[in-house]
């Protein structure tokens, strides 16, 4: 009995740090004014946000009696794919020119994407970004 | 035990409104977002946001039948993130 007033508790507990980090993410995809930054806000909230309601939900099931560890699927999900889709929206930053260009690499020509540092500054507004040139 | 519900209830309450407060301020981003790769952040956002939603709607309700519907929720939002980006970088989404 006393175990699932701890869990109800802490399912509690999770819930309001969930809502705190959601919040927090929101309000910096919000007022950031760069677009990278901007990408580093709602991180916060496919990682620990929904980790903490996901979190709370577990221990909601325990603290109702039919205990499940479902959602650790879930969980495992997102934290695989919140990186990939953040590099693929950093990708489509960089190759728009909506942030700066990354400086020169040290040792090759140009970067593995992108064509070089300096150059074509603005392409056209849909222009899909060229293929760019391997040199091996 | 009632006094751990009611928490429960308050935390309860107070997520759905972080969550409601989060899809209206990521639809302010996706109406007004300057370039792409903005929109396509804040539409991620909502979805993540939605799965949220259903999360705690299944902790609202007591009920284990939300699984399902919040793995297809993420999936979907992985893969229409995914194909958005790819279709900005390359023009094209399968090549």
């Amino acid at each position: 009995m006393s175990g699932q007033i701890l869990a109800t508790y802490a399912s509690a507990l999770s819930l309001l740090i969930g809502s705190g980090f959601i919040t927090v993410g929101v309000i910096g995809l919000l007022k950031f004014n760069d677009p990278m930054t901007r990408l580093h806000a709602p991180t916060k909230v496919g990682t620990i946000g929904i980790g903490m309601l996901l979190l709370a939900s577990m221990l909601h099931s325990f603290a109702i009696g039919s205990s499940s560890m479902h959602e650790l699927l879930i969980m495992s999900f997102l934290f695989v794919t919140a990186p990939v889709s953040a590099n693929f929206i950093a990708k489509v930053n960089i190759h728009r020119r909506t942030c700066e260009t990354p400086p020169a690499p040290p040792r090759d020509d140009t970067w593995s994407t992108l064509n070089s540092p300096e150059a074509e500054i603005t392409p056209a507004p849909l222009d899909p970004v060229k293929e760019p040139q391997t040199n091996v | 035990m009632s006094s751990a519900t009611s928490l429960l209830d308050i935390a309860l309450l107070i997520t759905f409104a972080a969550l409601a407060i989060g899809q209206i301020l990521s639809m302010v981003r996706l109406v007004l977002g300057p370039s792409y790769g903005d929109r396509i952040l804040a539409l991620d956002t909502m979805v993540i946001n939605a799965l949220g939603l259903v999360v705690v709607l299944g902790i609202h309700q007591g009920v284990q039948i939300y699984f399902e519907v919040t793995l297809l929720i993420a999936m979907l939002g992985f893969v229409s993130t995914v194909a958005l980006a790819r279709f900005l970088l390359r023009g094209d989404i399968i090549e």
